[in-house]
């Protein structure tokens, strides 16, 4: 978040945060005319795109090595993200139930294991 | 502290924003209501921050005339718009009129 | 005139608004403009090629005056945040306009190119001329208009870069200044309240403030700052009239 164009270049750095801010409105006054098709091409990709995103923030987020968590092997931590996923998917796809899983995981294995 | 913002940006903004605008398409896109006015303010004010930027932090050549010429050429320039039937064009002409006599008398 | 002009080929609409484009006020204007837009560019070190995209890409003045100033020196994050304030107006210009161009059966992609053609010199102009076109060619004009000014605004872009380079200095500073001039007279044009106008000033002077005490994000307090104020006192004096 403190990257400067010194990091990716003055291209990338064009697009991204030149040309992306500066088009979100226009394509927005786009939808605001025409709805938003679900099932358009254009949509569909930029979704996948957000989704992987956020995919890749949380895996790091995960196996960082920083910050409080840094002391919990990562094994329990991925132990743990697993836990809550399967709890999710078992308990009828219940939020609550697969943070509430994965929090007990992770603190469990962390006692046991943990410093 | 750094993965926590991307957070924010990529997995709450991008929904937040829907939503923002679910709000926007249902009461229509009025010209004059209240929320276009404020965010119109902002990008305005944004311009002329950018605008005395420029003035004030010039880049290459530019720096080279003094300040006081710089400062002068945009006023007067602006003076002369205000004054000659709001033209921009009349205007610029005579801001940089002032701006290169302005150097040639007062720069280094 | 309708019979003839209905059997006339799809996209013919493109020439008569490329004709429109060549004839607009607004041509002479963007060619100043972005001629110091290209000059800025060089001062600030970037290559021609990047110039060039930089233009067909983003094609909105404010916006890339604060790439081209501010990219160099400021995180990423601190220009995005500033350009995404400075280009809000594209979102209602393009949702006026296209319930003018569009009919029953234009597909979403055949607006994406007006869309993208969007600037405020084009839609000016698209907005004053549209209603003498034929529904059925609209598209086609609007996009004539839009290639014609941006065409026009790119060649001056590259030939402002060039001038940078080449010029004596005291000609390279009159072509930099172009910028902050034009800005102005053209923000100022646009003030159609009073807040508009408030906002300009406070920016103008909130702004090297804010800079000055190296917080970051600066353009972007500015703007918050200076604007929400200027809604503020417009805000107060509706209460009390």
């Amino acid at each position: 978040m403190t990257a400067t164009m010194a990091e990716i270049g003055p291209y990338l750095a064009l697009i991204l945060v030149g040309f992306l801010p500066n088009e979100v409105w226009r394509v927005l006054g786009l939808v605001l005319v025409r709805g938003l098709d679900e099932d358009s091409q254009l949509v569909v990709w930029v979704r996948a795109v957000a989704t992987a995103m956020l995919a890749a923030v949380l895996a790091q987020l995960v196996l960082s090595s920083s910050g409080a968590l840094a002391a919990i092997p990562v094994v329990v931590r991925v132990g743990a993200i697993g836990a809550g996923l399967l709890a999710f998917v078992v308990l009828r796809r219940s939020v609550f139930a697969g943070v509430l899983v994965g929090e007990i995981a992770l603190l469990a294995g962390a006692t046991l294991w943990g410093p | 502290m750094e993965p926590y913002l991307a957070l924010l940006l990529v997995g709450v903004l991008p929904s937040e924003v829907w939503r923002w605008l679910g709000l926007v398409l249902g009461g229509g896109l009025d010209e004059d209501s209240e929320i276009i006015m404020w965010v119109r303010a902002v990008a305005t004010a944004l311009i002329a921050a950018v605008v005395a930027r420029i003035v004030l932090i010039p880049p290459g050549a530019l720096a080279s005339v003094p300040l006081g010429v710089r400062l002068a050429a945009l006023g007067i320039g602006f003076l002369a718009f205000l004054l000659i039937r709001r033209s921009a064009f009349a205007g610029v002409l005579v801001g940089e009129a002032v701006l290169v006599a302005g150097a040639l008398a007062f720069g280094g | 005139m309708s019979e003839t002009s209905s059997q006339r080929a799809p996209g013919s609409g493109f020439f008569d608004g490329l004709r429109a484009a060549l004839k607009s006020i607004f041509f002479y204007v963007l060619l100043g403009h972005y001629s110091g837009i290209g000059a800025l560019s060089y001062e600030f070190g970037f290559d021609p090629v990047w110039m060039v995209l930089c233009t067909l890409l983003i094609w909105a003045a404010p916006a890339q005056v604060i790439v081209i100033s501010t990219l160099g020196t400021v995180t990423l994050i601190e220009v995005a945040v500033a350009v995404t304030l400075s280009s809000v107006r594209l979102l209602p210009m393009v949702a006026a306009l296209l319930p003018m161009l569009q009919r029953e059966g234009t597909r979403q992609r055949e607006l994406v190119l007006p869309m993208h053609l969007t600037a405020i010199s084009v839609w000016a102009e698209g907005m004053r001329l549209l209603p003498g076109v034929p529904k059925h060619e609209r598209i086609g004009y609007y996009n004539g208009l839009g290639v014609g000014l941006l065409s026009a605004a790119t060649l001056a872009s590259a030939v402002g870069f060039y001038l940078a380079a080449r010029l004596p200095p005291l000609f390279a500073a009159g072509l930099l200044f172009l910028t902050p001039m034009s800005l102005l007279m053209s923000s100022v044009r646009n003030t159609r309240t009073l807040v508009d106008g408030l906002a300009f000033g406070l920016g103008v002077v909130v702004g090297p403030v804010i800079a000055a005490q190296k917080i970051g994000l600066d353009l972007m307090w500015t703007g918050l700052i200076a604007g929400t104020a200027a809604y503020a006192v417009h805000r107060i004096r509706e209460a009390t009239t």
